[in-house]
């Protein structure tokens, strides 16, 4: 342990020498929705404007820091001063930042932020905390997201990195398991499992060697929690890791991370290079006599591989079919051995439950949900991004003071992904915990949030998430193989303006028998989003029955496009988006959409800036 | 290509299935698709029967057993995607490259998949062109995007 000691004071030097430093420090936000908002060009102009203007900085890449919406984000230090944040940079803007910003004539670019305290102006700029998506935010799980470099083990030691893990070392795996039953901390995956005694039981198995798993493999299609966290700050769940390891006595363990993640799985490598060369991994631990090793995965696309006991069958190379429990994994899961599997955010709070102690954590959040939980907070929202909050903050502050609300009025919120429901307005101020949740028909789930208004059509909704969970199921027990895809066809049926009323009871009866016979929790929970929408908001179900009409104008059959003569200027925009030459006419003329041609895509719709082109909700007889 | 095979044969232990999850991704990642030469071999290292290694591959959606095109477009019909109009654009996007999901263009330009999520869905609706994510897509941007490959 003394050698960490000169590790952590060599580390501690580096970043210090950072924050300290005599020239500007750049640095550039590179998560994946980051790069997708064009952070790699970012990149590349401060690097080029550095060379030829031949100014004296260095450049760290960042992980993602919540608020997607404004990426790409630039932050640039100088002497002196805390990083100050320039959000939604482009190209050129990236070039007269670097070069004006830096040498101190860029007075006139007002950054959207300093990173420095809370509550404190700096040189005339607010603290980027105090914007209204981070002002009622907890950061414990993504305190180091966007703030350090998440390719330097270095910048993680030095806030406080591995702390949790020597006092693991130092105590003990009982007082380890004791702390985190303590603590009261709950699985993040989405059944929230109490931790603590998952650990234990898997600690008193039988067998050897035991296993830990990590589950990276984030099915839910509407959330990257996961993934923004393993992208900006690897090594508190690698951490996290070593500590579950080192409780239930594992001596291997996996990350099982799917494929369409592939800057966190290089992330991963890099970090797990690093905690090698450091001799953090692999044998004798800090010379504690703790040896582990941590292997990647990478998932395949499959959703159900995401549930613990298909996870493992796909694991050992076979189809991801999950088994029947118990047995339970912790006696029994890969190759017949002990095996614990704990979600990516579970692990990755378990550092700083262990640093800062059990009380610590569960004086946050409500009296059965313990601590924070981050949000994917996406869909018809002002302020998309990722947040952490404590357990209990309301829907409405979610939505409305962190997310700043729908730009039309707001309609549902769905959580929990293909296994949670949709809720409407009256549970806007249900507290987010395990408990008020599941009791409202949906689920916490992993973590996503989406927000839909006046323009989603829920019985769509409903009809997309039996689309998704029937082509997902392993098809091994037939209420979920045959009943998903019934309740699918009735779907399609009301959408295509073809049920009727009777069919909503036939609905639902199948949506509880698939509830109740299905083996694993993808069928036992994927009629949630059925029932939740059937149950507060049937008027719309009945409105596609009864009069064929789609309130929201999105199902495709019972909508029909048209141009308002009287508006169209004859721009011929809309003509030269058409996919399918529907559209017609000559310049400055009305033109004329046929009907026989059209897909209903509505790229005209939405390029027309005249209003023009009216997408109705038709009466079909 | 014989030769790719085996060079990715080589890294994983003879007769061990847990090893052909990872060999059938890298000979995707190596050759696009997994061809039927490619299963006979696979099959010959691992000591599985060829339809049980086309069970398994079939099972993830990640496997394509045809050549792929020259670009290849994930289109992401995640939640958020969808809530956002993801489905108009896949339905545009349909009728202007002439395929559906699963299959290559006729000129061999494109192939088309679709993907549950792309962790981009902050940005939505995306869909992904070879290693590039295009975000905030409309079906408006849809020919001008498609326009830049070739
Ligand atoms: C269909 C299905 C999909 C699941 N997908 C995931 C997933 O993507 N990530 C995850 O962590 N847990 C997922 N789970 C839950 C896991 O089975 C398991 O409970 C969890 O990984 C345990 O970790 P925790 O105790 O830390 O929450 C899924 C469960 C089911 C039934
Ligand atoms: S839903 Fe499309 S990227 Fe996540």
């Amino acid at each position: 342990m003394t050698e960490f000691k000169a590790i952590q004071k060599k580390a501690l030097q580096e970043w210090l020498s950072l924050q300290n430093s005599p020239y500007p420090i750049i640095y550039v936000g590179m998560g994946s929705c980051g790069i997708a908002s064009g952070a790699g060009e970012v990149w590349e102009q401060v690097h080029k404007t550095i060379k030829k203007e031949n100014i004296k900085a260095q450049v760290h890449k960042v992980g993602c820091i919540g608020p997607c919406y404004l990426e790409p984000f630039l932050d640039i230090q100088k002497p002196g001063l805390p990083r100050m944040s320039f959000n939604n940079v482009d190209v050129q803007r990236t070039g007269k930042l670097v070069s004006e910003f830096t040498n101190g004539t860029g007075s006139k670019h007002k950054p959207l932020g300093h990173l420095g305290p809370q509550g404190k102006q700096i040189n005339g700029t607010r603290s980027f905390w105090d914007q209204p998506m981070l002002k009622n935010q907890v950061r414990i799980v993504l305190r180091n997201c966007g703030i350090i470099n998440p390719e330097n083990i270095n910048h993680y030691i030095a806030r406080d990195g591995f702390k949790g893990l020597l006092k693991a070392l130092n105590h003990g795996p009982e007082v380890v398991i004791a702390e985190i039953k303590k603590s009261g901390l709950r699985g993040r995956g989405g059944a929230g499992f109490p931790t603590g005694l998952k650990w234990q039981l898997c600690r008193k198995a039988k067998g050897n060697p035991k296993y830990l798993i990590c589950n990276a493999d984030e099915g839910d299609p509407g959330a990257f929690m996961n993934r923004s966290l393993m992208e900006g700050d690897p090594f508190a769940l690698l951490e996290g890791m070593l500590i579950a390891a080192f409780a239930i006595g594992a001596d291997h363990g996996y990350i099982y991370i799917r494929a369409e993640y592939p800057l966190a799985i290089e992330r991963l490598k890099i970090a797990i290079q690093q905690m090698n060369d450091l001799e953090l991994l692999g044998d004798n631990i800090l010379d504690s006599g703790f040896s582990f090793d941590i292997r990647l995965k990478e998932g395949a696309g499959a959703f159900v591989c995401g549930e613990e006991t298909a996870l493992i069958a796909s694991i050992e190379g076979k189809r991801g079919m999950p088994r029947s429990r118990p047995p339970f994994p912790v006696t029994s899961g890969l190759n017949g051995n002990p095996t614990n599997i704990n979600n990516v955010e579970t692990l990755a709070t378990v550092p700083a439950i262990l640093r800062e102690g059990a009380d610590w954590f569960s004086g946050i959040g409500t009296e059965k949900s313990k601590g924070t939980k981050t949000f994917a907070l996406v869909g018809k929202i002002r302020r998309t991004g990722l947040i952490e909050v404590p357990m209990g903050t309301t829907l409405r502050k979610i939505i409305f003071d962190i997310g700043g609300g729908p730009l039309k009025p707001f309609k549902a919120v769905q959580t929990g992904g293909p296994s949670g429901g949709c809720l409407s307005e009256k549970f806007l101020d249900l507290p987010v915990d395990y408990d008020s949740l599941s009791q409202a028909g949906s689920i916490m789930g992993s973590g996503g949030l989406i927000i839909m208004d006046e323009n989603t059509c829920m019985v769509d909704v409903a009809k997309y998430f039996l689309r998704f969970t029937s082509n997902e199921s392993c098809g091994k027990c037939v209420p979920c193989r045959i009943g998903t895809s019934r309740i699918l066809e009735i779907l399609e049926k009301i959408t295509a303006g073809k049920a009727e009323v009777k069919d909503l009871e036939i609905l639902e009866k199948l949506a509880k028998s698939v509830k109740n016979g299905s083996l694993c929790g993808l069928g036992q929970t994927a009629p949630n989003p059925v029932l939740t929408t059937l149950k507060y908001f049937k008027d719309e179900f009945l409105e596609h029955i009864e009069n064929n009409r789609c309130p929201a104008a999105v199902c495709r059959d019972l909508v029909e496009y048209r141009v308002i003569a009287d508006k169209c200027t004859g721009c011929q925009k809309c003509v030269s988006v058409c996919p399918t030459g529907a559209i017609t006419g000559p310049r400055s003329e009305p033109h004329f959409l046929d009907l026989e041609k059209c897909i209903k895509c509505r790229a005209c719709y939405e390029i027309c800036r005249f209003d023009a082109i009216a997408g109705d909700a038709i009466e079909i007889v | 290509m014989a030769d790719t095979i085996q060079s990715i044969l080589k890294k994983f232990r003879q007769n061990n299935q847990s090893f052909l999850i990872p060999i059938l991704q890298s000979v995707q990642e190596k050759e696009g698709f997994i061809s039927k030469a490619a299963t006979e071999r696979i099959s010959e290292h691992l000591r599985l029967s060829k339809s049980h290694i086309y069970g398994v591959a079939s099972f993830y959606s990640q496997f394509k057993f045809n050549p792929p095109g020259r670009h290849s477009i994930k289109m992401c019909l995640g939640t958020a995607c969808h809530v956002q109009g993801g489905d108009f654009l896949l339905h545009a996007l349909e009728a202007e490259i002439g395929i559906i999901p699963g299959e290559t263009s006729e000129d061999g330009k494109f192939d088309l998949d679709r993907v549950a999520c792309l962790g981009c869905c902050a940005l939505a609706p995306v869909l992904m062109i070879d290693n590039t994510i295009h975000s905030r897509m409309s079906v408006i941007k849809l020919k001008e995007t498609l326009e830049t490959y070739d």
